[in-house]
């Protein structure tokens, strides 16, 4: 259980000297209950406080991270339920599963489709995370070959090796040793074994068990054979049965400090049906899988996969800005319309979908107004007559265009006169209040 | 250690809503969070309303247009389409012909459109205005009337339309969409306004305001979150109406839905690309809380009631 504050305030040296930033040990200790200090920052705590406190001060669930260098993933830390309360913290990550009773042929291209799964969206690179190799044919020496081909072929990607057979993990996880894999299969019949291999080569180990009270006795276990980064599959597989267990685990770990499912989870999403394979990736995404095994990774699965995800962990405290710059908006010439709106990502995105849905080309500027909506930004000062004319004059777009002809929202039709003053030779022409007036708006104007 | 299954219990319980006559539908009922079902009461699954028009769909993307493309010139035909064919369980009708950019049809034109789609189906209707203020107050007074005794659900009530809309939903019996935009106190204080005015309160259905995939859907579905949060722990009666994600006609007006494969061949196949992204959208915000969808594409509706399926 996390210890209030009175608790952990008994275990600190009550000198109050202030060093780890804080006017007293008391008011330390409440930050430390909250989650919001380090012990690391107190000079003076002992090494019995250290250990009692650093137990119940550690992330409700375990960091894990897998694989090397610039496209390791981190998993876990996760601090709340909901996405509006705090944001989530390491983004879930997509593995494919590729399993070695495939031809070398097709698991070639499914490393090839891993490789070029990469998209910008947003100023993210996002991709398809990791490999899931599964020993389907229970064969030690064919397992051993297709993980270093896969290893040789796609050397950053982090692996995933998949098997209950010790022998077969045995020679795998030797073979890429390195690359800090994840070992995926001890269960009840093979604990000791895959922790030993695991501690060996010092790699996470992923537990399977039936039920959560079977995974919580196992996970137990692992860490008293001296294995601390654990992943954890709680064996369902309906998109009910995951929910269920999925939100279980993550209350028990954030609202109970329950240590033994304490993990970061993954979720099996594979099906026939490719549509609905999304959809259960998407119940994964959004309600607490660490890792989302699938089947396959068209384009067009991972690019709504990847976005979603981007949604889910963008952080609710943030206004979600875009950069400020003038937007095209199909291939505007220098007579098309030239409209202004503020950089809330919510207000760019809908502005600039109504635009393009009138079809007409058009030349969108976005000023930068912290991320507020367009009424907001001008209660707050922040789009103004002159904070306008500045950005249209020093924008460059002068020379891009031959007219002189300005569109501001009609909420702040009140500022076209001001802007007009400063902005000599400018005309500011009213436009719709609501974006889902701009279609006709345009189209009107284009045809005048 | 042993595990004791944390289970939650909620003080309070989202409204159940009937609607139609015939083969009538109800959604809502749960007294606990999206499928919970492992800790408390589920009574039945969400459902998914085809959208069509009253006139053909010119600015839907060709993907999701073909499949209608020999139905969709004429409601009636269209209705019937997505009822015996599709095998739907409601149709939400919108007459976006009375917007004053489009056809500007009037009232009276809209309630015969109303009744002759009523009187070709026997699955429930919801019946949508072409979302321009002014004008659906006095469309959806018509539709209303026109509709009487059908049990329709009207919208959609606005801030600056609800008085006249909801009276008429109330004199005809019907169930009422309350929208307000992307705020949770928004969303609260229009219920509030119109229970006031004597409209029953377990016949509202709350459109929180839909927004695609990577369009803001973080922002409505944490606002679905927070209203079923506060339906459920605080049994605030004002956030307790079933939630309406009105999926289709945000999703199918973005580039991810219409970019060609040759302009973007990192996306892949816009089939199903579009197709996926109608579905994730709809997905996930079940997951937040919603319990009555506007869907277009039939594979996307198919691939969503599998889900539904697999969770319920």
């Amino acid at each position: 259980m996390a210890l209030t504050g009175v608790e952990i305030f008994k275990l600190l040296p009550k000198t109050n000297c202030k060093k780890c930033g804080h006017p007293t040990c008391l008011a330390f200790a409440m930050k430390l209950a909250q989650r919001q200090a380090s012990l690391d920052a107190c000079p003076d705590v002992s090494e019995e406080a250290k250990k009692i406190l650093g137990e119940a001060s550690a992330p409700p669930i375990r960091p894990i991270t897998i694989g090397v260098g610039d496209k390791a993933v981190k998993m876990g830390e996760e601090t709340v339920l909901f996405r509006h309360e705090k944001k989530f913290v390491n983004p879930c990550v997509f593995a494919v599963e590729i399993n070695d009773s495939m031809s070398d042929e097709e698991i070639n291209k499914m490393v090839d489709d891993v490789l070029s799964s990469e998209i910008d969206r947003v100023g993210q690179k996002l991709r398809i995370d990791a490999i899931f190799v599964n020993n389907v044919s229970n064969d030690a020496g064919r397992f051993e070959s297709v993980v270093m081909a896969i290893a040789s072929k796609a050397p950053a990607v982090p692996l995933i090796i998949a098997t209950n057979n010790p022998d077969a993990a045995m020679v795998a996880v030797k073979a890429v040793a390195d690359k800090k894999p994840l070992l995926y299969g001890a269960n009840e019949s093979n604990v000791e074994a895959m922790a030993n291999i695991a501690k060996t080569y010092k790699t996470s180990l992923g537990v399977t068990a039936k039920g959560l009270d079977a995974l919580s006795i196992l996970t137990e276990k692992i860490k008293g054979l001296g294995v601390d980064d654990i992943v954890v599959d709680h064996g369902a597989r309906s998109a009910k049965e995951i929910l269920e267990a999925n939100t279980y685990i993550r209350r028990a770990a954030i609202k109970k400090n329950f240590k033994a499912l304490g993990y970061p989870v993954i979720n099996f999403a594979q099906r026939d049906d490719r549509v609905l394979e999304s959809l259960v990736a998407t119940l994964g995404v959004t309600k607490y899988a660490s890792i989302v095994v699938l089947g396959s990774i068209e384009k067009w699965k991972n690019l709504a996969l990847f976005t979603l995800r981007q949604n889910i962990y963008t952080d609710p405290q943030v206004p979600m800005q875009v950069e400020q710059k003038i937007y095209k908006i199909g291939e505007p010439t220098p007579e098309s319309p030239l409209t202004i709106t503020t950089n809330f990502s919510l207000t760019y995105f809908i502005v600039s979908g109504e635009i393009e849905n009138s079809k007409v080309p058009c030349r969108l500027a976005v000023m930068d107004c912290e991320g507020l909506s367009v009424l907001t930004a001008w209660a707050a000062g922040k789009f103004t007559a002159s904070k306008i004319a500045q950005f249209i004059q020093e924008s460059g777009i002068e020379n891009e265009i031959k007219h002189r002809e300005l569109i501001i929202p009609g909420y702040v039709a009140i500022l076209s006169g001001a802007i007009e003053d400063k902005l000599p030779g400018w005309k500011v022409i009213v436009g719709p209040r609501e974006a889902n007036g701009i279609p006709a708006f345009l189209r009107s104007k284009v045809s005048q | 250690m042993a595990f004791a299954a944390p289970k939650e219990t909620y003080s309070g319980k989202v409204f159940e809503v009937v609607i139609g006559t015939d083969k009538a539908v109800a959604f809502g009922g749960e007294n606990v969070l999206p499928f919970h079902s492992f800790e408390g009461n589920v009574p039945h699954r969400p459902v998914i309303a085809y959208e069509i028009q009253d006139i053909p769909p010119d600015d839907w993307p060709e993907t999701v247009k073909k499949v209608y493309g020999s139905v969709s010139g004429d409601p009636v035909t269209w209705a019937k389409y997505c009822q015996d064919t599709l095998n739907a369980k409601a149709i939400a009708l919108r007459l976006l012909s009375t917007h004053p950019d489009r056809e500007n049809r009037s009232p009276e034109d809209a309630a015969k459109t109303v009744k002759d789609v009523l009187s070709a189906i026997n699955i429930p209707l919801i019946i949508l205005g072409s979302n321009h203020v002014e004008k659906d107050s006095s469309v959806l007074v018509a539709v209303s009337e026109a509709a009487k005794d059908k049990n329709c659900v009207i919208g959609k009530a606005q801030e600056g339309n609800y008085k006249t809309i909801a009276a008429a939903a109330m004199a005809n019996n019907h169930k009422l969409i309350a929208m307000s935009e992307l705020d949770i106190n928004l969303s609260k204080q229009l219920n509030i306004l119109i229970t006031q005015m004597g409209f029953d309160k377990e016949k509202l259905i709350t459109d929180p305001m839909c927004s695609a995939l990577g369009y803001g859907l973080e922002y409505t579905y944490s606002v679905m979150e927070r209203i079923r949060l506060a339906a459920l722990t605080q049994n605030d009666a004002t956030m307790q109406p079933p939630m309406l994600a009105d999926v289709g006609m945000y999703v199918w007006k973005i580039k991810e839905t219409q970019a060609s494969e040759a302009e973007l061949p990192a996306w892949g196949s816009l089939e199903e690309r579009g197709i996926t992204w109608e579905a994730v959208t709809a997905a996930s915000l079940l997951m937040s809380g919603a319990e009555l969808l506007i869907m277009r594409h039939p594979d996307a509706v198919k691939a969503v009631e599998k889900f539904i399926d697999e969770l319920m």
